[in-house]
C-alpha cells in the first residue's frame, strides 16, 4: 500500500488539538497552539488520519483518503 | 462536462496541482497538462522550514495530496521557456511544446541567492525554497556544525533560526532592518519577535549587513564579514534575503508580467501589455498581483500558501465558466508562521496600515493580538499564540470597520495605546517582503518603474 497523502490548512486550524488525539504519531502541538505534522505517514496510520480528518472541526485537513476507501 | 478543451498548467507545484484537482472536481474531463521544472511531484513548501527541519517529517513525505484522479498528463523535470499566444503553446525546454486553449500559469517564485557566485557556490551556504534545499540544509544541521548564521530575518530566516536553536545549534542572525519581521508586521510587533530571538539564545544582530563570505581555500565557508567590521567563524549560512518571481520565461509573451509578478483582474485572468485582459490565460499563487477593493484596488502580490490555494481554485473555476458565471476572488490575505514555540497568524495586510494598537492579551506573555489600521480603518490584525480570535478580527476587517477598533473583547488591553505601526522603507529590509503592494507604502502617491532582476 502507498503512505498516506495530508495536508493541512494552517489558516484555518484553531489548535483544537481534536486531531493530536486522534492520530498522535502523526500530528503534535508545538508550544501552545502551532500544529506540527508528518504529511506523509505510513499506511499503517491510514484509518487513524481518516478519523482525523473527519473530527477536525474546521475541516482542515486535506488527505489522498477517498471515501470509497473508508473501512466503516 | 464532456470537453475537448485542452488545458495546460505551467507550475506544478501548490497553485498548480490545487487547480487541476479543482478543475477535475468541478467535472472537467478535457485532456490537462501540468508542466514542472522540478522533477517532483507537487510538494508542500512550509514544512521545508519547520517540521523537516525540526525532525518530525522526512522531505519526502512533503508530496501533496490530490483529492480526486487527476488524470493529467505530467511533463515534470523540463520548464517551460516561452508562452506563444499567437499559437497558443506552451514551449518547453527540451524543444517540444504543448499547445493549449486555456493556460494557467503558476512558476511561482525562486529563493533569491546571494548576490556573489564565487561566494554562493561555497559548501556551506544554503536558501531554502525547494525539496532538495531543505534536504541538503537538513543534512547539513544534523551534522553539528559550529555556527550557523541567518542572513535575513524575514519569515523563513526567523523559522529556521528557531529550528537551529531547538537543534541546540549556537545561530547569529543580521538583518539589514531594525528588527525580525519588521517588513511584514511594522516595528511595534517586530520588536516582541527581537525579543522572542533573543529569549532564545539567537544572536540577534540589527542594523547589520553581511559584507562577503570567506572560503577556507578547498571551497568550504569558514567565515562571514559583516559591515561593522567584524567577522563570524560559521561553516553554515542561510541566505534568507527573499525571493525572485519566475516571470522571465513569460517575457515576449505580451503579458504584463515582471519582476512584480503576472497582473490579472479579480478573477484571475492575465492582462497583456496594454491592460487589456486576456480570456484563455491564468495566473494564481506567488506570481500573481491581483487587485483587492478592500486595498484601494492596489495590485498586491503575496507569498502566501493560502493565497495559492485561493486563486487556484477561482482560476479552476473561471476557466470552465463563462461571463456572469465567473467568480472573483475576494478572500483576505491570511497566513501563519511558527517559530520559537509560538503560532502567528495573521489576517489582512499588516504593511497597510499606519497605525497598530495591541488590542488583546498580552505582549509580556507572546499572547496577544495587534489591530493594525489605515486612514481610520481596521486594515489586518496579527495574533501570537491567539490565533483563535482571527476569525473575529477577519469579519471587522471585511465590514471595513473603524480603526482604533471598538469593541467589547474579552482579554482586552486597557488602555489602548494606540502607536505608529513603524513600517519600514522596503528598501532597507535584508529580506524581501513576502507581500508587495505595488512595491509603496500606502501612504506613498508615485510609481516606479524597476528593471528585471539579473
Ligand atoms: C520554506 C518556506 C516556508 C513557507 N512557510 C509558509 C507559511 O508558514 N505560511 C504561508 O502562508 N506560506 C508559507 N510559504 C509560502 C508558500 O509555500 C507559497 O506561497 C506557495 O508555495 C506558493 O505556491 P505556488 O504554487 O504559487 O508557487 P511555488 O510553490 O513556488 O511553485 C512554483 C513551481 O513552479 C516551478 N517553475 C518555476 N518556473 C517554471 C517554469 N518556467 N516551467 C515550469 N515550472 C516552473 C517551480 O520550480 C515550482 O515548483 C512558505 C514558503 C517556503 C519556501
Ligand atoms: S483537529 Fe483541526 S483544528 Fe484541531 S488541531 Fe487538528 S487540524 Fe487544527
Amino acid at each position: 500500500m502507498m503512505d498516506v497523502k495530508l495536508v493541512v490548512d494552517l489558516n484555518r486550524c484553531q489548535g483544537y488539538a481534536q486531531c493530536v488525539f486522534l492520530a498522535p504519531h502523526v500530528f503534535t502541538l508545538h508550544g501552545e497552539e502551532s500544529l506540527l505534522y508528518d504529511a506523509g505517514p505510513d499506511d499503517g496510520e491510514r484509518e487513524r488520519v481518516s478519523q482525523a480528518a473527519a473530527a477536525c472541526p474546521v475541516q482542515a485537513i486535506t488527505t489522498d483518503i477517498r471515501p470509497q476507501s473508508h473501512e466503516q | 462536462m464532456s470537453s475537448d478543451m485542452r488545458v495546460v498548467i505551467v507550475g506544478a507545484s501548490l497553485a498548480g496541482l490545487r487547480a487541476a484537482d479543482e478543475l477535475r472536481r468541478l467535472g472537467f474531463d478535457g485532456p490537462l497538462t501540468i508542466v514542472g521544472d522540478e522533477p517532483y511531484e507537487p510538494y508542500d513548501r512550509p514544512p521545508l522550514s519547520k517540521a523537516v527541519l525540526l525532525g518530525i517529517m522526512p522531505p519526502e513525505h512533503a508530496t501533496l495530496p490530490a483529492r480526486t484522479d487527476l488524470d493529467a498528463k505530467w511533463r515534470l523535470g523540463v520548464p517551460a521557456t516561452a508562452l506563444d499566444l499567437e499559437d497558443n503553446r506552451v514551449v518547453l525546454g527540451d524543444g517540444d511544446s504543448v499547445p493549449f486553449d486555456k493556460v494557467l500559469l503558476t512558476t511561482g517564485v525562486r529563493a533569491r541567492p546571494w548576490p556573489k557566485p564565487e561566494e554562493s557556490d561555497l559548501d556551506g551556504v544554503f536558501t531554502v525554497r525547494t525539496l532538495d534545499d531543505s534536504r541538503r540544509l537538513d543534512e547539513r544541521l544534523s551534522a553539528g556544525p559550529g555556527h550557523v548564521l541567518v542572513i535575513g530575518a524575514g519569515f523563513t530566516g526567523s523559522e529556521i533560526a528557531s529550528v537551529c536553536r531547538e537543534r541546540g545549534l549556537s545561530v547569529t542572525v543580521t538583518e539589514r532592518g531594525p528588527a525580525p519581521l519588521v517588513g511584514a508586521l511594522g516595528g511595534v510587533v517586530a520588536a516582541v519577535a527581537a525579543d522572542m530571538q533573543r529569549d532564545h539564545g539567537v544572536d540577534l544582530r540589527c542594523g547589520i549587513t553581511v559584507a562577503r563570505l570567506e572560503g577556507d581555500g578547498q571551497g568550504r565557508l569558514r567565515r562571514a564579514h559583516l559591515s561593522d567590521g567584524t567577522a563570524l567563524d560559521v561553516d553554515v549560512a542561510v541566505v534568507a534575503q527573499g525571493s525572485i518571481r519566475n516571470t522571465e520565461w513569460l517575457a515576449g509573451s505580451g503579458l504584463a508580467a515582471g519582476p512584480r509578478g503576472v497582473a490579472c483582474d479579480a478573477g484571475c485572468r492575465a492582462f497583456d501589455l496594454n491592460g487589456l485582459v486576456t480570456d484563455n490565460v491564468f495566473v494564481a499563487g506567488d506570481i500573481a498581483r491581483q487587485p483587492h477593493p478592500l486595498y484601494d484596488y492596489q495590485l498586491i502580490a503575496l507569498e502566501h500558501w493560502g493565497n495559492a490555494i485561493g486563486q487556484a481554485e477561482v482560476a479552476a473555476h473561471n476557466m470552465i465558466h463563462e461571463g456572469l458565471h465567473r467568480r472573483p476572488h475576494l478572500d483576505i490575505p491570511a497566513f501563519w508562521s511558527s517559530q520559537f514555540e509560538v503560532n502567528i497568524k495573521s489576517v489582512g495586510i499588516p504593511t497597510y496600515s499606519d497605525q497598530v494598537v495591541v488590542s488583546q492579551g498580552s505582549v509580556e506573555e507572546r499572547r496577544f493580538v495587534a489591530a493594525y489600521g489605515f486612514r481610520g480603518r481596521l486594515t489586518a490584525a496579527v495574533a501570537f499564540n491567539h490565533g483563535r480570535w482571527l476569525d473575529f478580527y477577519r469579519g471587522l476587517i471585511e465590514s471595513a470597520a473603524a480603526f482604533p477598533p471598538d469593541f467589547a473583547v474579552m482579554d482586552r488591553t486597557d488602555p489602548w495605546e494606540v502607536r505608529s505601526s513603524e513600517l519600514p522603507d522596503p528598501a532597507i529590509l535584508s529580506h524581501g517582503p513576502t507581500v508587495s503592494v505595488t512595491g509603496h507604502l500606502p501612504t506613498e502617491r508615485h510609481v516606479e518603474f524597476v528593471s528585471a532582476p539579473k
